[in-house]
């Protein structure tokens, strides 16, 4: 039943939570680390916050024949370890009335007949009417299998409720890749109902950029390539790829993190303003920028991989790439990816983005730095600016979430002399309790069928376009460039971002 | 940090809150709004308690303010209080003599440049908020008819003088069951033709639960006698059969609706802190709640 239809419901009545009609959600990957760490722990999250409908039934698929009590225990264990809300039994006990287990494997038919059958038991026990998302966790070579025995076993449709499917990054590894990946979701599911999570966008920081853009006048006319100089993307790990060898090797920093998150980012600060907040709307500013974005034509000169290598990180002493377990001593996938990208629009003509990700490096941090171009004209001496850089708006994404402003200010004393300051909002100050972890927000909107935070077909196909003819040129190469672990990347990086009279910001 | 002063003015106050937010370390303030507490030496502790525990969704200016004896020489005294577990920075303002009349004129000098105020009486509510002297400072008033000794008397004379900006906890108390029945019609369809609500006399929350069904469905509801301290059941008629919430114990309450099974849902009571911060989250005006009270009186 629609919004306006309830009487009880009002668009002015902002205290009401906005609640999921009644639904299920079907995890395919229920076992996995994902499942485990994060989904469980956010749909109790979600439950506790009241955002659930009474009746949501949660039903695990997988290989593993689990008893129904010892598949709730599981779940109750994954949600109380992860859960960031206190812990409350009314609210599990709301939840574990509605969980339910199929075993099988993807390619017996008998599974699927039973999981339809669990399907039309919710519907009429707990009343989810005929409303089920499916939401695959699992690697992407299983989807086929998956999304063509949801469709053999008349599982893909309904006719009186709706059929989500919730997929994962990575969409693909290149472009031909993604495209074969969306045709085989794509045959059995409408676009609308593909809800491709890129976690990054459901973070409270991410969403508020397009906050901070459009809901201020003080900064749109700067934001062009008049004022700004250029914009640094950066998201940095401190860790290694820990236990995540299989599925890192071979596919390289530049596919797990630029193609997706960087990218998304970068269209997010480069877009122009949406005529309004719908999906579609906001689909066309971001597909417009990524459409006109090309890597910097000389590949040699602006771009740069590496791999980290034994060294000390933060106080630890931590192996180098090819030691770590289960990657081959020739491996040439990168741990460290930088990318020049030129937007051809009149807003950006001539400000490059500098894009760049890596594990091992300094500390942990994601955050979108503008920098500004100098003053045209300054009415000080030059001693007395020696120590001014150019104006930066920072936002920082993760950990310590907020905005920073970098200008010059005068060092107090006799003399005149101009240095830079740095003025900071911290939202974990601001808005803690609030904050809801980025899981939450992507699965209630799966359920509630909203979807402007996730990437459709074209997006995804748009970033593969911009990044192939980088990886291609990696991989004409013999040789990888190594940086020391716990530092900020390979010299080849700054010397990328020099040849253009520029540094990199220590972030 | 923490500085006591006494017999002292609005300026020496803020000269101590620079001078302990200086000594906790951070010079900055991202601090969203300020937060009056109007409170008497009793209740003043628990309060700012309570205040502190918001400070953590919403960072803010405390100012708790005790009015005292009404005779003798005006006078102030103040304690600071900057960092210590909290966000944000709390004073507590204890007036007494001929300014237990004029404690704006403290208290003006004391806000945050160009941000929101806020207003709560923990008790003794005014019956008109907008038009007490403190009152008149805040864009958001809350007051609490529950802490009166006559709830509904309360709730009813504050919704008489209601001016955008005014809520008494009381609707904020009605959130969980306001979402738990809406959810229950998103899951039904068709008219409802009528409906009940089960409680004991002087519920100031089911009172106000009954205006806002009545005033949302345009049916009658009726009163059921109840002998819970919490709404005991709320039903509502509809053609295919009923939707019935019904207390099972104080934290949740069995629930269903017509053509599914009955279930049980969480619906218990929220601490304080809690219900502050839901009002807190929006401060512009709450057309639903002016629409409720004044149903109320009808």
């Amino acid at each position: 039943m629609s919004l306006g239809s309830n009487p009880l419901r009002d668009a002015q009545d902002r205290r009401l939570p906005r609640i999921a009609g009644p639904c299920s959600l079907i995890l395919f990957g229920v076992t996995g680390d994902l499942a485990r760490k994060k989904l469980i722990p956010a749909v109790y999250d979600l439950a506790n916050r009241g955002l659930l409908p009474p009746g949501f039934a949660l039903v695990g698929f997988a290989r593993q024949d689990f008893g129904h009590q010892e598949f709730k225990s599981l779940i109750k264990k994954a949600a109380k370890e992860g859960a960031r809300t206190p812990w409350r039994e009314t609210v599990w006990k709301q939840l574990v009335a509605g969980i339910r287990f199929v075993p099988g494997e993807f390619d017996d038919d008998a599974a699927w007949e039973r999981l339809g059958a669990t399907m039309h038991e919710l519907d009429e026990q707990q009343g989810t009417n005929g409303n089920h998302a499916f939401y695959l966790s699992i690697p992407p070579a299983l989807f086929p299998v998956v999304v063509s025995q949801l469709k053999k076993h008349g599982l893909a449709t309904s006719d009186n409720g709706w059929r989500r499917v919730v997929i994962e990054k990575p969409f693909g590894h290149d472009l031909t890749s993604a495209r074969e990946l969306n045709e085989i979701v794509g045959g059995v599911f409408p676009p609308e109902s593909v809800f491709r999570i890129d976690h990054y966008l459901g973070k409270e920081t991410v969403q508020n950029i397009l906050a901070f853009r459009f809901a201020n006048g003080m900064f749109e006319p700067i934001w062009n390539g008049n004022y700004v100089d250029h914009v640094q993307i950066t998201m940095a790990e401190d860790i290694g790829i820990g236990t995540r060898a299989g599925y890192y090797d071979g596919i390289g920093a530049a596919r797990d993190v630029i193609q997706n998150h960087l990218l998304q980012l970068m269209a997010l600060i480069a877009m122009e303003e949406p005529v309004s907040f719908k999906a579609s709307s906001l689909r066309i500013e971001k597909q417009k920028i990524l459409a006109n974005a090309r890597p910097a034509p000389r590949l040699d000169f602006h771009t740069a991989h590496a791999q980290y290598v034994a060294g000390w990180a933060g106080g630890e002493k931590v192996v180098g790439y090819l030691e770590e377990q289960g990657i081959p001593k020739s491996s040439n996938t990168e741990t460290y990816a930088a990318v020049r990208i030129d937007i051809a629009t009149r807003r950006w003509a001539g400000v490059p983005f500098y894009l760049r990700t890596g594990k091992r490096l300094g500390r942990r941090v994601t955050e979108v730095a503008v920098v500004f171009k100098r003053a045209p004209h300054q009415p000080f001496s030059k001693h007395d600016v020696e120590e001014l850089g150019k104006n930066a708006l920072v936002m920082r994404i993760q950990p310590d979430e907020g905005v920073t402003l970098r200008f010059g200010a005068k060092v107090p004393g006799t003399t005149m002399e101009i240095r830079d300051v740095l003025m900071d909002f911290a939202y974990g100050g601001a808005f803690v309790e609030s904050s809801p972890e980025a899981y939450e927000r992507l699965i209630l909107d799966v359920l509630l069928g909203d979807p402007p935070l996730f990437p459709q077909t074209e997006e995804v196909e748009l970033a593969w376009e911009i990044l192939d003819p980088v990886i291609e040129h990696w991989s004409r190469q013999k040789t990888i460039d190594t940086y020391t672990s716990g530092t900020w990347g390979p010299a080849s990086a700054d010397e990328m971002i020099a040849r253009d009279g520029r540094a990199w910001r220590r972030p | 940090m923490e500085i006591t002063l006494e017999k002292t003015t609005s300026a020496a106050i803020a000269r101590a809150m620079v001078k302990a937010r200086i000594a906790a370390g951070s010079p900055a303030m991202d601090m969203v709004l300020t937060a009056l507490v109007i409170t008497d030496n009793e209740t003043v502790g628990e309060a700012l308690k309570t205040a502190a525990t918001l400070s953590r969704e919403h960072p803010s200016r405390v100012l708790g303010i005790v009015l005292g004896d009404g005779r003798g020489a005006p006078r102030v005294n103040a304690k600071v209080r900057v960092g210590e577990n909290s966000a944000g920075e709390s004073v507590l303002l204890r007036l007494s003599g001929p300014l237990v009349k004029h404690a704006d004129s403290v208290v003006l000098p004391l806000l945050l440049p160009d941000s929101p105020v806020v207003a709560w009486w923990p008790r003794n509510s005014p019956t008109n908020p907008s038009d007490d002297a403190i009152g008149r400072l805040a864009q958001r008033r809350l007051t609490d008819a529950e802490s009166s000794n006559s709830p509904i008397r309360a709730l009813k004379a504050t919704a008489r003088h209601y001016v955008p900006g005014d809520t008494d906890l009381t609707w904020t108390r009605l959130t969980p069951w306001r979402a738990v029945l809406a959810a229950a019609l998103d899951q039904s369809s068709g008219k409802v033709t009528g409906g009940s609500v089960e409680f004991r006399p002087g519920n100031p929350v089911a009172t106000l639960l009954i205006a806002w069904l009545e005033s949302r469905l345009r049916v009658p509801i009726t009163q059921r006698r109840g002998d819970k301290d919490q709404i005991s059941k709320v039903v509502l008629h509809m053609a295919d059969g009923d939707v019935t919430i019904e207390r099972i114990d104080e934290t949740s309450c069995h629930f269903s609706v017509p053509g599914s099974a009955p279930r049980e849902v969480p619906l218990g009571r929220r601490t304080l802190a809690e219900l502050l911060a839901e009002d807190l989250r929006r401060l512009d005006a709450d057309n639903i709640y002016a629409a409720t009270v004044k149903h109320l009186l009808a």
